[in-house]
């Protein structure tokens, strides 16, 4: 075995310079090499979708990827979006529709929601369902997921016609 | 479930990778998605010593129009194909399959070239290529070549791709202005593997069926095409009783398996039901 | 009505307000502190080599090669973890009769289920325990498995002393069954076949223990529902002093009851960390978790009801057999959910002639154990399906033959033929509250037009009765050291903010904020200068933890109680300060007021500061006492039962075998509601995972005792796109045991939810000569019913 690669990558905005075994997952990576702990991992598989994160702006299981294959890649995970107040109106309507419960599910399902408002438009329930349908959850039984990701697509509408106007 | 310890690599170009597999004194694999690699590499049920990312390299992008073709690279990813103009004009079969692939995070990072690759007779991509007479082209050091598709889908998993060979693009003949299409699948759950699917790919002139390919997914170690139900509509007009004796003829074209979950007749059963409904989306669209 | 009618209108009213949760906001933002996340220095890494068969014999171990892989820490065997760790076994004095052989970590002799770990790798990471893991050679005679529980009844024991496979039997008989059947006008038998589950907690189980032999100390940071259980396993099985026991409980990604038992992977990471001096962190990896965590709901029931031509129930009788693992499960044991289907069979129903019997076999699979509803999704299908199956017979409305057959709402207490006391329960207006939510009536215009389309559309309702705030009678009876009271100490802090540490347990549900919310009324203050802390044993006092719906009702109480003491306390203080009366005084919004005027008089800040620093200026002899700690022990009725009513509105495509499932309805009655929309989620999640029940999950063993679809891709967990909304309503009907009055809700939404949709696909089915009685109701089940295939 060759041993460690050499990658650089984008973490939440930071520019990361980092030696990595090739095996390691960027979800591994992301959590034990960068201490970024809300991504989490439930199957190691790509059927639950709690290690998404954002990939050049697109959900993606970090499960799925090896560290390495993200080398030149922008990464960006619940804490970056957090940080630059990405999912703000996301995290306050989650919050007030108690759209969580234990939580390990919600930095996927936060994911999952940014990819689904990026399209725009107020999505039909039965589409963000259709979009959530990789998305695991065991405590919510999803429709207050369902309801906080409507009210703040609607949110967003209002409030783009406001400055339209 | 960590995967065995692997080498790295990134060539630069198409001829590098296909000469960095054939140099390898190791199990080498390309990974381009990685979407049913990497779990495989986690469960180990793989252990490739190698793996050689492919999915950068230039030669296998670009989605585009040539001489009657669309051509997709084989590194172009699911989502490209779901949101593509090209796509839903000239290959209009794939973009209605497109949304049952998986789910969203997966059809960000799999592509074209490896669903076809791997060719999981429970995929949705391999089956069209069936239903679209597409060809194949596969980049080699020995023998590049284009492959029909109804040549390409050998047996479970297996395919005309020899061993450090890589499917380059992937020619789809675009549709004409006679093409009627529809896509279906049942499936437990959205984006869970289809207990069946299946395209149909028309050309309809006056009420008349000129052409027609129906592929099946998930009835067999390959995708399957239903010839003899083709045959008993082409040349005729759709209709209550022409879909119903296609329905009857697939009991020649399909030998489905059975598993402890669903048993054989119970797939033939369906595949029966899901084609008898797609030619009626088709007869509706007239 | 009582002290809080009205409540919401009252400064500082929290009891009966939806707030939202004060610690979900860093659970949005990625800062969870989960065991999975928890990072220890010169912490190593466990993986275990585990039996491919379901029986055998261990011939050898080969470890050597294993053991020189670079990273190796160390490998452990049966013999190394039975040199200090006491052996468990999981049976409880009050199920007379009931056996199970004693489990070590990791086994001396025999592999007694596919899966079982054999031996225990610690090394520098996963990957490289995993590698280890592979090198590992382990031979197995493999012997008969018994992977059928009517087989295994009549079969030789597969463990040694317990003479047959029987694990536990029970018989109960209220008398009058033969006499009811002699006379009934109609007999309705049916046999029903329940599919195994298994929790799928999106988070895997999860340990580090970290023993620290210097102070011989351990502290385990532990993914449980109930660390004070844990305090004790750990201390009496590995003989360490229960005050050197720590055990941590932090953010736990689910557990549904699943985490609350005791499994050998983490006895042995426990072991590990004693022999290694080291931390030693497990994570259960998905695979793992299929072959490893509790399942249940493993049941075949035949059922008997004996109806009059009125549809009056006159009598039922029951036969359970359920298949566990191969032995029971310890402390909570594998037949409380076989005692609690039995039991609660036709609870919701005016009659007494009863009879059941419960046989719980031993199994070479998996062991079983609580999970979310425990025994009631079983109880409730079987009574439900058959009082529908009589309604079909007799041409009755589903929703006439209840009304027909409820206990009414003013006949309490009553006790069930099963022995089980109602204080009230409310199934008339729980009955007649879903037929307006539903909307019933329209539903079956609207499904009789649709029919004639060729579209089936189905509708089922379901009554059940739910266990919540159980007494000793669970557990303490039985021996098992499981507290059914609580503790909580609740503190004034010097700015006069409150502190309270509280011995029931969070998961996700809310009862930090719960607690909060009861503590911020009962005192008067903010919430938000109420901080709630939980899952500790060294900072929490010892009690029940959180299960069987006991947090609201039971730590609510405690909650209650203890914040009354503490301002009593307090006001007692600013009666010195201020020289008045306690009497006179009161606490409204962070401020001492005169209750007369209503006057703000001294900020609770004030009153902490004096008491903290200036203790001088107080009279002498004054003590404030401004923390305090208070106990509650459940008084009263054993358990406090809910009750409510779901409705399921589904549509059968008859060539597919698919259902697509409309909407959902529930009605439940949990008594006091302190956050009702904490409530609601509770019973939202509880409905999807009864539906994931009814429509997608089982475990699938073939005879050689194999989990066949032991994957996230195999076994169907509910997702969001096959998921209805679901409508709530809600009755109150408090329980006078406490001041409070609250109730559990936890499991209603599950208690009930399988039965109402396999009632509404009956009938939907109903003219095509089609019944289901087996769960899920896949797709082939159906085809089947049907005769299509």
């Amino acid at each position: 075995m060759t041993g460690k690669i050499a990658i650089s990558l984008t973490v939440n905005g930071e520019e990361i310079e980092a030696h990595v075994t090739p095996r390691v997952t960027l979800a591994d990576f992301l959590r034990q090499d960068v201490q970024l702990t809300g991504t989490h991992t439930g199957c190691e598989m790509g059927a639950c979708g709690a290690c998404l994160v954002l990939i050049d702006d697109r959900p993606v299981h970090a499960c799925l990827m090896f560290a390495v294959q993200a080398d030149g890649c922008v990464v960006d995970t619940v804490e970056g979006l957090t940080a630059r107040k990405a999912i703000a109106d996301l995290q306050r309507t989650f919050h007030e529709r108690n759209a969580l419960q234990c939580g390990f599910c919600t930095p996927g399902m936060l994911v999952s929601a940014y990819g689904i408002l990026a399209a725009g438009g107020v999505p039909e329930r039965e589409e963000i369902r259709d979009a959530l349908s990789g998305n695991y959850c065991r405590c919510t039984g999803y429709e207050a997921i369902v309801d906080a990701i409507e009210l703040t697509a609607k949110q967003r509408h209002q409030q783009a016609a406001r400055e339209e106007a | 479930m960590k995967a065995r310890a692997f080498d790295y690599v990134r060539p630069e170009t198409l001829e590098a990778a296909l000469q960095v597999f054939r140099d390898a004194d190791v199990d080498a694999a390309y990974i381009a998605g990685g979407q049913s690699l990497v779990p495989a590499l986690a469960l180990r049920l793989q252990a490739p010593a190698l793996l050689i990312d492919i999915a950068r390299l230039q030669e296998l992008r670009g989605l585009s129009v040539e001489n009657g073709f669309l051509r997709i690279g084989a590194a172009t990813r699911h989502f490209e194909i779901l949101n593509s103009e090209l796509v839903s004009q000239h290959a209009p079969l794939l973009a209605k399959a497109a949304p049952f692939v998986a789910h969203p995070a997966i059809r960000n990072r799999g592509t074209f070239g490896g669903s076809l690759a791997l060719a999981d007779p429970a995929s949705e991509f391999p089956a069209m290529a069936l239903a679209l007479d597409a060809e194949i082209e596969i980049a080699s050091l020995d023998n590049p070549r284009r492959v029909s598709a109804a040549d390409f889908f050998l047996d479970l998993y297996e395919t005309a791709l020899q061993p450090g060979e890589m499917i380059s693009a992937v020619h789809v003949p675009v549709a004409s202005p006679l093409n009627r299409c529809a896509f279906d699948e049942l499936a437990r759950r959205r984006g869970d593997y289809a207990l069946v699917g299946a395209g149909v790919n028309a050309e309809i002139r006056g009420g008349q069926v000129e052409q027609i390919r129906i592929a099946f997914l998930s009835v067999g170690p390959t995708p399957m095409r239903a010839r003899t139900a083709e045959e008993s509509l082409t040349g005729r007009p759709l209709t209550s009783e022409s879909i119903r004796q296609a329905q009857e003829a697939l009991v020649a074209d399909l030998d489905p398996p059975g598993d402890e979950h669903t048993p054989a007749e119970m797939r033939l059963h369906l595949a029966r039901v899901l084609l008898g409904r797609l030619l009626a989306r088709l007869e509706a669209d007239e | 009505m009582n002290a809080f009618a009205g409540s919401l209108d009252r400064p500082n009213s929290y009891i009966g307000r939806s707030v939202s949760r004060p610690n979900a906001k860093r659970l949005l933002e990625g800062k969870g502190r989960y065991v999975t996340d928890l990072v220890l220095p010169r912490m190593l890494h466990a993986a275990f080599v585990r039996s491919p068969y379901a029986h055998g014999r261990i011939v050898s171990i080969d470890t050597a090669e294993a053991a020189a892989l670079p990273g190796v820490r160390a490998i452990f065997t049966g013999k190394d973890m039975a040199a200090i760790c006491k052996p468990w076994v999981g049976t409880l004095d009050h199920f007379r009769n009931m056996k199970s052989p004693p489990q070590l970590p990791l086994s001396l002799d025999k592999v007694m289920w596919s899966g079982q770990p054999i031996v225990l790798i610690v090394a520098d990471s996963r990957a490289i325990a995993e590698d280890a893991a592979e090198l590992v050679g382990v031979e197995i005679e493999d012997l008969p498995v018994l992977a059928d529980p009517v087989e295994a009844m009549s079969a030789e024991p597969m463990s040694e002393d317990m003479g047959d496979n029987t694990c536990f039997s029970l018989a109960l008989d209220n008398g009058g069954v033969d006499e009811a059947f002699a006379k009934a006008q109609h007999l309705l038998e049916e046999s029903f076949v329940f599919g195994r589950h298994t929790a799928v907690t999106l988070e895997p189980r999860a340990i580090v223990a970290d023993y620290d032999a210097s102070e011989n100390r351990l502290t385990a940071h532990h993914a449980t529902q109930t660390p004070y259980q844990f305090q004790d396993v750990y201390s009496r099985h590995f003989d360490i002093p229960e005050a050197n026991v720590r055990v941590i409980a932090p953010d736990i990604g689910g557990s549904f009851g699943m985490k609350l038992h005791v499994y050998h992977e983490e006895m042995a990471v426990v072991g590990a960390s004693i022999l290694l001096g080291r931390p030693v962190k497990y994570v259960a990896d998905r695979m793992e978790s299929f072959v490893s965590d509790i399942h249940a709901r493993d049941h075949r029931v035949t059922a008997r009801l004996a109806v009059g031509e009125d549809g009056r129930i006159s009598g039922m009788e029951v036969d359970d057999v359920t298949a566990i693992g191969p032995f029971s499960s310890y402390p909570r044991t594998s037949a409380v959910e076989g005692n609690q289907v039995i039991r609660l069979m036709g609870a919701p129903y005016d009659f007494s002639a009863y009879r059941a019997n419960l046989s719980v076999v031993f199994q070479n699979k998996v062991q079983t154990s609580q999970y979310r509803a425990v025994g009631h999704p079983i109880a409730c299908a079987v009574t439900e399906c058959m009082v529908d199956a009589a309604a079909r017979k007799l041409g009755l409305d589903p929703f006439e033959i209840r009304a027909r057959n409820l206990i009414p709402d003013d006949s309490y207490p009553r006790k069930s033929p099963t022995g089980y006391q109602f204080e009230k329960l409310s199934h008339e207006a729980c009955l007649s509250r879903l037929k307006s939510i539903m909307n019933y009536d329209a539903l079956r215009r609207e499904q009789a037009e649709l029919r004639k389309k060729g579209v089936l559309r189905g509708i089922g309702i379901a009554l059940f009765v739910e266990i919540t705030n159980p007494s000793p009678a669970f557990y303490g009876i039985g021996g098992a050291r499981i507290s059914a009271q609580d503790g909580a100490i609740v503190k004034l802090t010097p700015s006069g903010e409150v502190h309270c540490s509280i011995s029931v347990t969070e998961q996700g549900q809310g009862t930090e904020t719960i607690i909060g919310q009861i503590v911020a009324d009962q005192l008067g203050v903010n919430r938000d200068r109420v901080r709630v802390m939980t899952g500790d044993t060294d900072t929490t006092p010892h009690g029940g933890a959180t299960w069987a719906c006991r947090g609201a009702g039971i730590g609510g109480e405690t909650a209650l109680q203890a914040s009354r003491k503490l301002k009593a306390n307090v006001l007692s203080i600013a009666a010195l300060i201020l020289q008045a009366q306690a009497g006179e005084l009161d606490i409204r919004d962070d401020w001492i007021i005169d209750v007369a005027t209503g006057q703000q008089r001294l900020s609770l800040a004030e009153v902490a500061r004096i008491a903290f620093f200036r203790s001088d200026t107080l009279p002498a002899g004054t003590q404030a006492q401004l923390s305090v700690v208070h106990h509650y022990a459940p008084q009263g009725y054993p358990f406090a039962f809910t009750n409510g009513a779901q409705g399921s509105l589904v549509e059968v495509d008859p060539e597919t075998g698919f259902v697509k499932i409309l909407k959902h309805w529930v009605v439940e009655d949990c008594g006091r509601i302190i956050n009702p929309l904490l409530v609601d989620e509770q019973i939202r999640g509880g409905v999807v995972q009864g539906l994931g029940a009814a429509f997608f999950e089982e475990c699938l063993y073939n005879r050689e005792g194999q989990l066949t679809n032991g994957s996230l891709a195999d076994y169907l967990v509910p997702m969001a796109y096959e998921m209805p909304d679901i409508e709530i309503s809600h009755v109150e009907t408090l329980t006078g045991d406490t001041e409070l009055g609250a109730k559990g809700v936890g499991e209603a939404g599950t208690a009930a939810a399988s039965a109402a949709a396999m009632n509404a696909v009956n009938d939907a089915l109903a003219g095509h000569g089609a019944v289901l009685t087996q769960i899920p109701m896949t797709p082939a089940r159906i085809l089947k019913a049907l005769g299509s295939i």
